[in-house]
Protein backbone atom coordinates (compact mmCIF):
# COMPACT_ATOMS: atom_id res chain seq x y z
CA UNK A 1 0.00 0.00 0.00
CA UNK A 2 2.49 2.64 0.66
CA UNK A 3 4.45 1.68 -2.03
CA UNK A 4 1.85 2.31 -4.45
CA UNK A 5 1.13 5.53 -2.55
CA UNK A 6 4.99 6.61 -2.81
CA UNK A 7 4.71 6.03 -6.66
CA UNK A 8 0.94 6.94 -7.25
CA UNK A 9 2.49 9.80 -9.79
CA UNK A 10 4.91 6.66 -11.53
CA UNK A 11 1.72 4.35 -11.83
CA UNK A 12 -0.56 7.01 -12.84
CA UNK A 13 1.83 8.25 -15.49
CA UNK A 14 2.11 4.91 -16.65
CA UNK A 15 -1.00 4.13 -17.39
CA UNK A 16 -1.82 7.04 -19.24
CA UNK A 17 1.21 6.51 -21.28
CA UNK A 18 -0.32 2.60 -21.84
CA UNK A 19 -3.42 4.56 -22.74
CA UNK A 20 -1.89 6.40 -25.75
CA UNK A 21 0.22 3.04 -27.05
CA UNK A 22 -2.79 0.71 -26.43
CA UNK A 23 -4.43 1.21 -30.13
CA UNK A 24 -1.03 1.60 -31.56
CA UNK A 25 -0.44 -1.84 -30.51
CA UNK A 26 -3.92 -3.20 -31.61
CA UNK A 27 -3.15 -1.98 -35.06
CA UNK A 28 -0.04 -4.03 -34.88
CA UNK A 29 -1.89 -7.34 -33.67
CA UNK A 30 -4.49 -7.24 -36.26
CA UNK A 31 -1.92 -6.13 -39.49
CA UNK A 32 -1.89 -9.94 -38.99
CA UNK A 33 -5.31 -10.84 -39.06
CA UNK A 34 -7.20 -12.75 -41.67
CA UNK A 35 -10.95 -10.98 -41.22
CA UNK A 36 -13.79 -12.85 -42.42
CA UNK A 37 -15.97 -10.23 -43.98
CA UNK A 38 -14.97 -6.64 -45.48
CA UNK A 39 -14.54 -5.10 -41.92
CA UNK A 40 -11.12 -5.99 -39.77
CA UNK A 41 -12.70 -5.78 -36.26
CA UNK A 42 -13.00 -9.16 -34.91
CA UNK A 43 -9.23 -11.08 -35.00
CA UNK A 44 -9.81 -14.33 -36.82
CA UNK A 45 -6.57 -16.49 -37.55
CA UNK A 46 -3.09 -15.26 -38.60
CA UNK A 47 -1.57 -14.38 -41.51
CA UNK A 48 0.78 -12.26 -43.16
CA UNK A 49 -1.08 -11.11 -46.47
CA UNK A 50 -1.40 -7.82 -45.83
CA UNK A 51 2.24 -7.37 -45.52
CA UNK A 52 2.98 -9.07 -48.80
CA UNK A 53 1.19 -7.31 -50.71
CA UNK A 54 0.50 -3.63 -49.23
CA UNK A 55 -0.58 -2.41 -52.42
CA UNK A 56 -2.99 -5.15 -52.70
CA UNK A 57 -6.00 -3.10 -52.34
CA UNK A 58 -7.56 -0.84 -54.92
CA UNK A 59 -6.53 3.26 -54.74
CA UNK A 60 -4.60 3.09 -51.64
CA UNK A 61 -1.34 3.22 -52.71
CA UNK A 62 -1.84 5.86 -54.83
CA UNK A 63 -3.57 7.75 -52.10
CA UNK A 64 -0.57 7.09 -50.35
CA UNK A 65 1.47 8.72 -53.07
CA UNK A 66 -1.08 12.04 -53.17
CA UNK A 67 -0.44 12.48 -49.64
CA UNK A 68 3.10 12.07 -49.94
CA UNK A 69 3.27 15.04 -52.57
CA UNK A 70 0.92 17.40 -51.09
CA UNK A 71 2.31 16.75 -47.41
CA UNK A 72 5.99 17.93 -49.39
CA UNK A 73 4.64 20.06 -51.33
CA UNK A 74 2.94 22.05 -48.25
CA UNK A 75 6.14 21.28 -45.69
CA UNK A 76 8.38 23.28 -48.43
CA UNK A 77 5.75 25.88 -49.20
CA UNK A 78 4.66 26.51 -45.36
CA UNK A 79 8.66 25.97 -43.93
CA UNK A 80 10.33 28.56 -46.51
CA UNK A 81 6.94 31.33 -46.00
CA UNK A 82 7.16 30.42 -42.36
CA UNK A 83 11.00 30.95 -41.62
CA UNK A 84 10.90 34.08 -43.20
CA UNK A 85 7.99 35.62 -41.10
CA UNK A 86 9.65 34.18 -38.39
CA UNK A 87 12.89 35.90 -39.00
CA UNK A 88 10.79 39.29 -39.52
CA UNK A 89 9.22 39.29 -36.12
CA UNK A 90 12.11 38.27 -34.23
CA UNK A 91 14.38 40.76 -35.78
CA UNK A 92 13.17 43.56 -36.66
CA UNK A 93 10.67 46.06 -35.38
CA UNK A 94 8.14 47.02 -37.38
CA UNK A 95 4.59 48.61 -37.55
CA UNK A 96 1.87 46.20 -37.35
CA UNK A 97 4.03 43.77 -35.84
CA UNK A 98 0.85 42.84 -33.14
CA UNK A 99 -1.74 42.85 -36.23
CA UNK A 100 0.70 40.12 -37.96
CA UNK A 101 1.37 38.13 -34.44
CA UNK A 102 -2.36 37.90 -34.07
CA UNK A 103 -2.61 36.36 -38.04
CA UNK A 104 -0.28 33.91 -36.92
CA UNK A 105 -1.98 33.12 -33.65
CA UNK A 106 -5.49 32.73 -35.38
CA UNK A 107 -5.70 29.87 -37.50
CA UNK A 108 -3.91 27.84 -34.12
CA UNK A 109 -7.01 29.06 -31.75
CA UNK A 110 -9.75 27.92 -34.77
CA UNK A 111 -11.39 25.17 -35.20
CA UNK A 112 -10.31 23.36 -38.15
CA UNK A 113 -13.49 22.57 -39.49
CA UNK A 114 -14.39 26.67 -39.66
CA UNK A 115 -11.20 26.93 -41.61
CA UNK A 116 -12.15 24.03 -43.86
CA UNK A 117 -16.03 25.66 -44.54
CA UNK A 118 -14.92 29.45 -44.99
CA UNK A 119 -12.21 27.88 -47.32
CA UNK A 120 -14.59 25.84 -49.59
CA UNK A 121 -16.49 29.22 -49.91
CA UNK A 122 -13.65 30.91 -51.04
CA UNK A 123 -13.36 28.39 -53.99
CA UNK A 124 -16.44 27.76 -54.25
CA UNK A 125 -17.48 31.81 -54.91
CA UNK A 126 -14.68 32.01 -57.56
CA UNK A 127 -15.34 28.79 -59.05
CA UNK A 128 -11.70 27.22 -58.53
CA UNK A 129 -11.59 23.16 -59.28
CA UNK A 130 -11.07 21.09 -55.95
CA UNK A 131 -8.31 18.99 -56.41
CA UNK A 132 -4.49 18.96 -55.71
CA UNK A 133 -4.03 22.33 -55.76
CA UNK A 134 -6.68 23.78 -53.50
CA UNK A 135 -5.99 20.95 -50.83
CA UNK A 136 -2.26 22.17 -51.26
CA UNK A 137 -3.33 25.66 -50.78
CA UNK A 138 -5.39 25.03 -47.89
CA UNK A 139 -2.62 23.04 -46.31
CA UNK A 140 0.58 25.78 -46.46
CA UNK A 141 -2.26 28.13 -44.62
CA UNK A 142 -2.79 25.75 -41.85
CA UNK A 143 0.98 24.43 -41.03
CA UNK A 144 1.98 27.48 -41.66
CA UNK A 145 1.62 29.34 -38.00
CA UNK A 146 3.23 26.46 -36.61
CA UNK A 147 6.06 26.52 -38.49
CA UNK A 148 6.36 30.27 -37.59
CA UNK A 149 5.95 29.40 -34.01
CA UNK A 150 8.44 26.76 -34.00
CA UNK A 151 11.46 28.92 -36.16
CA UNK A 152 10.63 31.87 -33.39
CA UNK A 153 11.29 29.66 -30.17
CA UNK A 154 14.81 29.07 -32.00
CA UNK A 155 15.49 32.21 -32.97
CA UNK A 156 14.82 34.27 -30.22
CA UNK A 157 17.22 31.98 -28.23
CA UNK A 158 19.75 32.76 -30.72
CA UNK A 159 22.76 35.24 -29.89
CA UNK A 160 23.37 37.77 -32.21
CA UNK A 161 26.68 38.73 -31.05
CA UNK A 162 27.81 35.84 -33.42
CA UNK A 163 26.18 37.25 -36.37
CA UNK A 164 28.11 40.47 -35.44
CA UNK A 165 31.69 38.57 -35.21
CA UNK A 166 30.87 37.23 -38.59
CA UNK A 167 30.50 40.82 -39.95
CA UNK A 168 33.74 42.27 -37.82
CA UNK A 169 35.26 39.38 -39.72
CA UNK A 170 34.32 40.84 -43.05
CA UNK A 171 31.55 38.50 -44.00
CA UNK A 172 29.08 40.07 -46.48
CA UNK A 173 25.19 39.61 -45.05
CA UNK A 174 24.76 36.98 -47.87
CA UNK A 175 27.65 35.24 -46.01
CA UNK A 176 26.97 35.73 -42.70
CA UNK A 177 23.30 34.20 -43.11
CA UNK A 178 24.51 31.40 -45.48
CA UNK A 179 27.36 30.46 -43.49
CA UNK A 180 25.95 31.44 -39.82
CA UNK A 181 22.71 32.49 -39.54
CA UNK A 182 21.12 29.42 -41.28
CA UNK A 183 22.85 26.91 -39.31
CA UNK A 184 22.28 27.90 -35.65
CA UNK A 185 18.49 28.22 -36.57
CA UNK A 186 18.74 24.99 -38.78
CA UNK A 187 17.03 22.61 -35.69
CA UNK A 188 14.51 25.11 -35.49
CA UNK A 189 13.28 24.74 -39.02
CA UNK A 190 13.82 21.17 -38.93
CA UNK A 191 11.50 21.03 -36.24
CA UNK A 192 8.60 23.35 -38.23
CA UNK A 193 9.22 21.71 -41.54
CA UNK A 194 8.78 18.13 -39.88
CA UNK A 195 5.71 19.38 -37.51
CA UNK A 196 4.01 20.81 -41.16
CA UNK A 197 4.67 17.41 -42.79
CA UNK A 198 3.16 15.44 -40.35
CA UNK A 199 0.26 18.06 -39.86
CA UNK A 200 -0.04 17.77 -43.43
CA UNK A 201 -0.01 13.87 -43.85
CA UNK A 202 -2.60 13.26 -41.45
CA UNK A 203 -5.01 16.04 -42.08
CA UNK A 204 -8.37 14.75 -42.44
CA UNK A 205 -11.18 17.55 -41.86
CA UNK A 206 -9.37 20.06 -44.34
CA UNK A 207 -9.37 18.10 -47.29
CA UNK A 208 -12.12 16.32 -46.65
CA UNK A 209 -13.98 19.63 -47.44
CA UNK A 210 -11.02 20.94 -50.29
CA UNK A 211 -10.31 17.71 -51.91
CA UNK A 212 -12.99 17.47 -54.79
CA UNK A 213 -12.62 13.91 -55.43
CA UNK A 214 -8.89 13.41 -55.11
CA UNK A 215 -8.44 11.07 -52.50
CA UNK A 216 -5.49 11.17 -49.90
CA UNK A 217 -4.66 8.12 -47.54
CA UNK A 218 -6.39 9.88 -44.43
CA UNK A 219 -9.74 10.41 -46.75
CA UNK A 220 -8.87 6.73 -47.98
CA UNK A 221 -9.27 5.53 -44.51
CA UNK A 222 -12.43 7.40 -43.40
CA UNK A 223 -13.78 6.28 -46.48
CA UNK A 224 -13.02 2.59 -46.18
CA UNK A 225 -14.46 2.72 -42.73
CA UNK A 226 -18.03 3.13 -44.20
CA UNK A 227 -16.81 0.44 -47.08
CA UNK A 228 -15.13 -1.97 -45.07
CA UNK A 229 -11.44 -1.98 -43.76
CA UNK A 230 -8.56 -4.00 -45.58
CA UNK A 231 -6.06 -5.14 -43.38
CA UNK A 232 -3.42 -3.13 -45.85
CA UNK A 233 -4.33 -0.35 -43.64
CA UNK A 234 -3.24 -1.51 -40.46
CA UNK A 235 -0.07 -2.80 -42.51
CA UNK A 236 0.73 1.02 -42.90
CA UNK A 237 -0.41 2.56 -39.95
CA UNK A 238 2.11 -0.25 -38.44
CA UNK A 239 5.12 1.00 -40.77
CA UNK A 240 4.67 4.63 -40.20
CA UNK A 241 4.57 3.75 -36.36
CA UNK A 242 8.16 1.98 -37.06
CA UNK A 243 9.41 4.54 -39.43
CA UNK A 244 8.81 7.05 -36.76
CA UNK A 245 10.54 5.21 -34.24
CA UNK A 246 13.61 4.39 -36.00
CA UNK A 247 14.20 7.88 -37.40
CA UNK A 248 14.09 9.11 -33.16
CA UNK A 249 16.22 6.06 -32.44
CA UNK A 250 18.55 7.00 -35.34
CA UNK A 251 18.62 10.43 -34.43
CA UNK A 252 19.20 9.74 -30.90
CA UNK A 253 22.57 7.99 -32.05
CA UNK A 254 23.80 10.82 -34.00
CA UNK A 255 23.36 13.51 -31.78
CA UNK A 256 24.78 11.04 -29.09
CA UNK A 257 27.77 10.02 -31.27
CA UNK A 258 28.23 14.14 -31.91
CA UNK A 259 28.38 14.57 -28.68
CA UNK A 260 31.29 12.11 -28.00
CA UNK A 261 33.00 13.03 -31.30
CA UNK A 262 32.51 16.94 -29.50
CA UNK A 263 34.11 15.98 -25.93
CA UNK A 264 37.49 14.93 -26.32
CA UNK B 1 21.33 42.54 -52.24
CA UNK B 2 23.67 45.22 -50.35
CA UNK B 3 26.54 43.68 -50.37
CA UNK B 4 28.45 47.03 -48.31
CA UNK B 5 27.97 47.68 -44.74
CA UNK B 6 26.69 50.86 -44.96
CA UNK B 7 27.02 53.53 -42.77
CA UNK B 8 24.22 54.24 -39.72
CA UNK B 9 22.25 57.42 -41.01
CA UNK B 10 23.67 59.77 -37.84
CA UNK B 11 20.35 61.28 -37.78
CA UNK B 12 18.53 58.12 -36.51
CA UNK B 13 18.60 57.92 -32.55
CA UNK B 14 20.07 54.65 -31.15
CA UNK B 15 16.69 52.77 -29.69
CA UNK B 16 17.73 51.73 -26.04
CA UNK B 17 18.75 47.67 -25.06
CA UNK B 18 17.62 46.12 -28.82
CA UNK B 19 20.82 45.52 -30.87
CA UNK B 20 18.61 44.29 -34.03
CA UNK B 21 17.28 48.26 -34.23
CA UNK B 22 20.31 49.82 -34.56
CA UNK B 23 19.77 52.62 -36.49
CA UNK B 24 19.77 51.23 -40.04
CA UNK B 25 19.27 52.86 -43.59
CA UNK B 26 16.17 53.56 -45.87
CA UNK B 27 17.02 50.23 -48.02
CA UNK B 28 17.32 47.62 -44.68
CA UNK B 29 14.09 49.33 -43.30
CA UNK B 30 12.10 47.49 -45.51
CA UNK B 31 13.98 44.32 -45.12
CA UNK B 32 10.83 42.98 -42.63
CA UNK B 33 8.40 43.71 -45.23
CA UNK B 34 9.76 41.64 -47.91
CA UNK B 35 10.33 38.76 -45.35
CA UNK B 36 6.67 39.07 -44.12
CA UNK B 37 5.18 39.64 -47.64
CA UNK B 38 4.47 36.31 -49.19
CA UNK B 39 3.57 34.23 -45.95
CA UNK B 40 1.30 37.43 -44.99
CA UNK B 41 -0.29 37.73 -47.78
CA UNK B 42 -1.22 33.83 -48.04
CA UNK B 43 -3.11 34.03 -45.05
CA UNK B 44 -4.95 37.00 -45.67
CA UNK B 45 -6.29 35.28 -49.10
CA UNK B 46 -6.90 31.99 -47.95
CA UNK B 47 -7.59 32.31 -44.17
CA UNK B 48 -8.92 36.03 -43.88
CA UNK B 49 -10.78 36.75 -46.90
CA UNK B 50 -12.53 33.19 -46.65
CA UNK B 51 -14.30 34.60 -43.46
CA UNK B 52 -15.00 37.09 -45.07
CA UNK B 53 -16.62 34.95 -47.75
CA UNK B 54 -18.03 32.76 -45.14
CA UNK B 55 -19.82 35.81 -43.48
CA UNK B 56 -21.41 37.07 -46.83
CA UNK B 57 -22.73 33.49 -47.19
CA UNK B 58 -24.29 33.07 -44.22
CA UNK B 59 -26.82 36.01 -45.03
CA UNK B 60 -27.59 34.68 -48.45
CA UNK B 61 -30.56 33.26 -49.37
CA UNK B 62 -31.58 31.10 -52.48
CA UNK B 63 -30.99 27.40 -53.96
CA UNK B 64 -28.25 25.96 -55.67
CA UNK B 65 -30.30 25.83 -58.84
CA UNK B 66 -31.30 29.26 -58.75
CA UNK B 67 -28.30 30.78 -56.83
CA UNK B 68 -27.37 32.26 -54.15
CA UNK B 69 -28.23 36.11 -53.08
CA UNK B 70 -27.15 38.26 -50.34
CA UNK B 71 -30.69 38.89 -48.78
CA UNK B 72 -29.00 39.86 -45.44
CA UNK B 73 -31.03 37.55 -44.07
CA UNK B 74 -30.05 37.00 -40.42
CA UNK B 75 -32.81 34.37 -39.63
CA UNK B 76 -30.70 31.61 -41.03
CA UNK B 77 -28.47 32.29 -37.53
CA UNK B 78 -31.65 31.93 -35.46
CA UNK B 79 -33.06 28.81 -37.21
CA UNK B 80 -29.68 27.18 -37.38
CA UNK B 81 -29.45 28.05 -33.66
CA UNK B 82 -32.51 26.56 -32.57
CA UNK B 83 -32.31 23.12 -34.94
CA UNK B 84 -28.92 22.32 -33.95
CA UNK B 85 -28.31 23.78 -30.45
CA UNK B 86 -28.17 20.39 -29.14
CA UNK B 87 -25.37 19.74 -31.45
CA UNK B 88 -23.93 22.57 -30.03
CA UNK B 89 -24.20 21.54 -26.19
CA UNK B 90 -23.34 18.24 -26.87
CA UNK B 91 -20.16 19.56 -28.50
CA UNK B 92 -18.91 21.81 -25.71
CA UNK B 93 -19.78 19.60 -23.07
CA UNK B 94 -17.68 16.41 -24.79
CA UNK B 95 -14.84 18.40 -26.09
CA UNK B 96 -15.16 20.15 -22.46
CA UNK B 97 -15.32 16.42 -20.75
CA UNK B 98 -12.08 15.42 -22.81
CA UNK B 99 -10.29 18.63 -22.13
CA UNK B 100 -10.55 17.63 -18.40
CA UNK B 101 -9.59 13.94 -18.51
CA UNK B 102 -6.60 15.17 -20.91
CA UNK B 103 -5.60 17.36 -17.49
CA UNK B 104 -6.35 14.34 -15.31
CA UNK B 105 -4.51 12.11 -17.43
CA UNK B 106 -1.90 14.12 -18.89
CA UNK B 107 -0.71 15.92 -15.63
CA UNK B 108 0.80 12.77 -14.12
CA UNK B 109 2.56 11.37 -17.33
CA UNK B 110 4.20 15.02 -18.03
CA UNK B 111 5.09 15.23 -14.20
CA UNK B 112 6.59 12.25 -14.23
CA UNK B 113 8.69 12.61 -17.55
CA UNK B 114 9.46 16.11 -16.13
CA UNK B 115 10.71 14.97 -12.74
CA UNK B 116 11.17 11.34 -12.16
CA UNK B 117 12.52 9.79 -15.32
CA UNK B 118 16.09 10.54 -14.96
CA UNK B 119 17.74 8.91 -18.46
CA UNK B 120 14.71 7.65 -19.56
CA UNK B 121 12.85 10.77 -20.09
CA UNK B 122 13.70 11.03 -23.96
CA UNK B 123 12.48 7.63 -23.96
CA UNK B 124 9.28 8.23 -22.42
CA UNK B 125 9.24 11.23 -24.98
CA UNK B 126 9.16 9.54 -27.39
CA UNK B 127 6.40 7.13 -26.62
CA UNK B 128 4.55 9.90 -25.95
CA UNK B 129 4.99 11.21 -29.43
CA UNK B 130 5.67 7.82 -31.53
CA UNK B 131 1.90 7.14 -31.52
CA UNK B 132 1.23 10.20 -33.47
CA UNK B 133 2.84 9.04 -36.92
CA UNK B 134 0.00 6.58 -37.39
CA UNK B 135 -2.41 7.97 -38.87
CA UNK B 136 -5.36 9.12 -36.31
CA UNK B 137 -7.95 7.94 -38.13
CA UNK B 138 -6.39 4.58 -38.16
CA UNK B 139 -5.79 4.23 -34.27
CA UNK B 140 -9.66 6.01 -33.97
CA UNK B 141 -10.56 2.46 -36.07
CA UNK B 142 -8.60 1.08 -33.64
CA UNK B 143 -10.58 1.72 -30.90
CA UNK B 144 -13.96 0.16 -32.30
CA UNK B 145 -11.99 -3.31 -31.70
CA UNK B 146 -11.08 -2.18 -28.46
CA UNK B 147 -14.47 -1.35 -27.18
CA UNK B 148 -16.35 -3.72 -29.44
CA UNK B 149 -19.27 -4.80 -27.43
CA UNK B 150 -17.89 -8.40 -26.92
CA UNK B 151 -14.39 -7.49 -26.66
CA UNK B 152 -12.04 -7.23 -23.07
CA UNK B 153 -13.20 -3.83 -22.38
CA UNK B 154 -16.74 -4.00 -22.26
CA UNK B 155 -16.77 -7.89 -20.58
CA UNK B 156 -14.83 -6.55 -17.36
CA UNK B 157 -16.65 -3.05 -17.27
CA UNK B 158 -19.79 -5.15 -17.08
CA UNK B 159 -18.36 -7.54 -14.90
CA UNK B 160 -17.45 -4.74 -12.62
CA UNK B 161 -20.49 -3.41 -12.57
CA UNK B 162 -19.18 -0.18 -13.81
CA UNK B 163 -21.99 0.26 -17.16
CA UNK B 164 -24.80 -0.11 -14.99
CA UNK B 165 -23.29 2.75 -13.12
CA UNK B 166 -22.48 4.66 -16.33
CA UNK B 167 -25.79 3.86 -18.57
CA UNK B 168 -27.57 5.27 -15.33
CA UNK B 169 -25.84 8.31 -15.95
CA UNK B 170 -26.58 7.94 -19.40
CA UNK B 171 -22.63 7.77 -20.67
CA UNK B 172 -23.78 4.38 -21.73
CA UNK B 173 -26.59 1.82 -23.45
CA UNK B 174 -27.52 -1.33 -23.61
CA UNK B 175 -24.90 -3.02 -21.92
CA UNK B 176 -22.36 -1.52 -24.85
CA UNK B 177 -19.68 1.31 -25.14
CA UNK B 178 -19.15 1.74 -29.01
CA UNK B 179 -22.20 4.29 -30.18
CA UNK B 180 -22.44 5.62 -26.54
CA UNK B 181 -21.15 9.39 -25.62
CA UNK B 182 -18.38 7.40 -23.71
CA UNK B 183 -16.82 6.22 -26.84
CA UNK B 184 -17.00 9.44 -28.06
CA UNK B 185 -15.02 11.21 -25.03
CA UNK B 186 -12.67 8.25 -24.89
CA UNK B 187 -11.61 8.80 -28.33
CA UNK B 188 -11.56 12.90 -28.03
CA UNK B 189 -9.32 12.33 -25.05
CA UNK B 190 -7.02 9.80 -26.66
CA UNK B 191 -6.73 11.70 -29.57
CA UNK B 192 -5.79 15.16 -27.78
CA UNK B 193 -3.69 13.72 -25.19
CA UNK B 194 -0.46 15.26 -26.30
CA UNK B 195 -1.49 18.46 -27.36
CA UNK B 196 -2.33 18.01 -22.89
CA UNK B 197 1.33 16.60 -22.37
CA UNK B 198 3.86 18.52 -24.81
CA UNK B 199 2.95 22.02 -23.35
CA UNK B 200 2.38 20.41 -19.66
CA UNK B 201 5.52 18.77 -19.48
CA UNK B 202 7.47 21.76 -21.32
CA UNK B 203 6.54 24.18 -18.10
CA UNK B 204 7.00 21.13 -16.09
CA UNK B 205 10.67 21.15 -17.03
CA UNK B 206 11.52 24.77 -16.61
CA UNK B 207 10.33 24.44 -12.84
CA UNK B 208 13.78 24.52 -10.66
CA UNK B 209 13.78 21.56 -8.77
CA UNK B 210 15.18 23.07 -5.71
CA UNK B 211 11.94 24.71 -5.32
CA UNK B 212 10.71 21.33 -4.23
CA UNK B 213 13.64 20.98 -1.71
CA UNK B 214 13.07 24.55 -0.21
CA UNK B 215 9.30 23.44 0.30
CA UNK B 216 9.63 20.64 1.87
CA UNK B 217 12.70 22.02 4.30
CA UNK B 218 9.77 24.95 4.97
CA UNK B 219 7.73 21.51 6.00
CA UNK B 220 5.45 21.40 3.47
CA UNK B 221 3.60 18.10 2.85
CA UNK B 222 4.32 16.68 -0.85
CA UNK B 223 0.70 17.46 -1.55
CA UNK B 224 0.96 21.18 -0.39
CA UNK B 225 3.88 21.63 -2.03
CA UNK B 226 1.98 20.24 -5.32
CA UNK B 227 -0.95 22.52 -5.02
CA UNK B 228 0.88 25.67 -4.17
CA UNK B 229 4.61 25.38 -5.85
CA UNK B 230 4.15 22.82 -8.68
CA UNK B 231 0.99 23.58 -10.52
CA UNK B 232 0.84 27.57 -9.88
CA UNK B 233 4.57 27.13 -11.94
CA UNK B 234 2.85 24.84 -14.32
CA UNK B 235 0.34 27.67 -15.06
CA UNK B 236 1.06 28.23 -18.52
CA UNK B 237 1.55 24.23 -19.37
CA UNK B 238 -1.86 23.84 -18.18
CA UNK B 239 -3.41 26.97 -19.74
CA UNK B 240 -2.05 26.50 -23.21
CA UNK B 241 -2.80 22.49 -22.96
CA UNK B 242 -6.74 23.16 -22.19
CA UNK B 243 -6.54 25.42 -25.46
CA UNK B 244 -4.65 23.11 -27.39
CA UNK B 245 -7.47 19.58 -26.61
CA UNK B 246 -10.40 22.17 -26.06
CA UNK B 247 -10.77 24.03 -29.64
CA UNK B 248 -9.64 21.35 -31.93
CA UNK B 249 -11.46 19.09 -30.07
CA UNK B 250 -14.84 21.24 -29.85
CA UNK B 251 -14.88 21.08 -33.57
CA UNK B 252 -13.93 17.53 -34.47
CA UNK B 253 -16.38 15.46 -35.88
CA UNK B 254 -14.27 12.26 -36.91
CA UNK B 255 -14.52 10.69 -33.38
CA UNK B 256 -18.34 11.23 -32.94
CA UNK B 257 -18.66 9.45 -36.43
CA UNK B 258 -16.48 6.56 -36.40
CA UNK B 259 -17.15 6.01 -32.28
CA UNK B 260 -20.58 7.62 -31.92
CA UNK B 261 -24.15 7.23 -33.37
CA UNK B 262 -26.96 9.34 -34.65
CA UNK B 263 -27.67 10.27 -30.99
CA UNK B 264 -23.48 11.37 -30.42
CA UNK B 265 -23.22 13.65 -33.30
CA UNK B 266 -21.33 16.72 -32.79
CA UNK B 267 -21.61 20.19 -34.36
CA UNK B 268 -18.82 19.19 -36.85
CA UNK B 269 -20.85 16.50 -38.71
CA UNK B 270 -23.29 18.73 -39.01
CA UNK B 271 -21.75 21.62 -40.97
CA UNK B 272 -19.80 19.15 -42.62
CA UNK B 273 -22.95 17.37 -44.01
CA UNK B 274 -24.73 20.76 -44.61
CA UNK B 275 -21.74 22.07 -46.37
CA UNK B 276 -21.19 18.71 -48.42
CA UNK B 277 -24.44 16.61 -48.87
CA UNK B 278 -27.31 18.72 -48.67
CA UNK B 279 -25.43 21.53 -49.95
CA UNK B 280 -27.21 24.07 -48.09
CA UNK B 281 -24.25 26.88 -47.97
CA UNK B 282 -25.77 29.50 -45.73
CA UNK B 283 -27.02 27.44 -42.75
CA UNK B 284 -23.57 25.72 -43.05
CA UNK B 285 -22.04 28.90 -43.26
CA UNK B 286 -24.21 30.47 -40.27
CA UNK B 287 -23.32 27.02 -38.17
CA UNK B 288 -19.59 27.52 -38.81
CA UNK B 289 -19.81 31.05 -37.53
CA UNK B 290 -21.57 30.29 -34.25
CA UNK B 291 -19.23 27.62 -32.86
CA UNK B 292 -16.55 30.08 -34.11
CA UNK B 293 -17.95 32.46 -32.03
CA UNK B 294 -18.47 30.28 -29.16
CA UNK B 295 -14.65 29.21 -28.84
CA UNK B 296 -13.47 32.56 -28.73
CA UNK B 297 -15.83 33.65 -26.44
CA UNK B 298 -14.69 30.45 -24.10
CA UNK B 299 -11.37 30.79 -24.66
CA UNK B 300 -10.84 34.15 -23.96
CA UNK B 301 -12.97 34.01 -21.05
CA UNK B 302 -10.94 31.31 -19.94
CA UNK B 303 -7.36 32.91 -20.79
CA UNK B 304 -8.96 36.52 -18.68
CA UNK B 305 -9.54 34.14 -15.74
CA UNK B 306 -6.28 32.05 -16.01
CA UNK B 307 -4.71 35.72 -15.78
CA UNK B 308 -2.38 34.83 -18.54
CA UNK B 309 -3.02 37.08 -21.11
CA UNK B 310 0.25 37.11 -22.17
CA UNK B 311 0.23 33.82 -23.79
CA UNK B 312 -0.84 35.00 -27.26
Amino acid sequence: MRWIRRNAVVVAGLLTLAYMILPNLVVLVFSFNKPKGRFNYAWQTFSLDAWKDPCGVADLCESLTLSFQIAVWATIGATVLGTMIAFALVRYRFRARGAVNSLIFLPMAMPEVVMAASLLTLFLNMGAELGFWTVLIAHIMFCLSFVVTAVKARVMSMDPKLEEAARDLYAGPVQTFVRVTLPIAAPGIAAGALLAFALSFDDFIITNFNAGSSVTFPMFVWGSAQRGTPVQINVVGTAMFAVAVLMVIGGQLISDRRKKAATP
Amino acid sequence: MTTTEAPPAPAAPPPAADPAVRAVPRRRRLVPYWLLLPGILWLLVFFALPMVYQASTSVQTGSLEEGFQVTWHFQTYWEALQEYYPHFVRSLLYAGTATVLCLVLGYPLAYLIAFKAGRRRNLLLVLVIAPFFTSFLIRTLAWKTILADDGAVVGALDTLRVLDVTSWLGWTADDRVLATPMAVVCGLTYNFLPFMILPLYTSLERIDGRLHEAAGDLYARPATTFRKVTVPLSMPGIVSGTLLTFIPASGDYVNAELLGSTDTKMVGSVIQSQFLRVLDYPTAAALSFILMAVVLVVVTVYIRRSGTEDLV
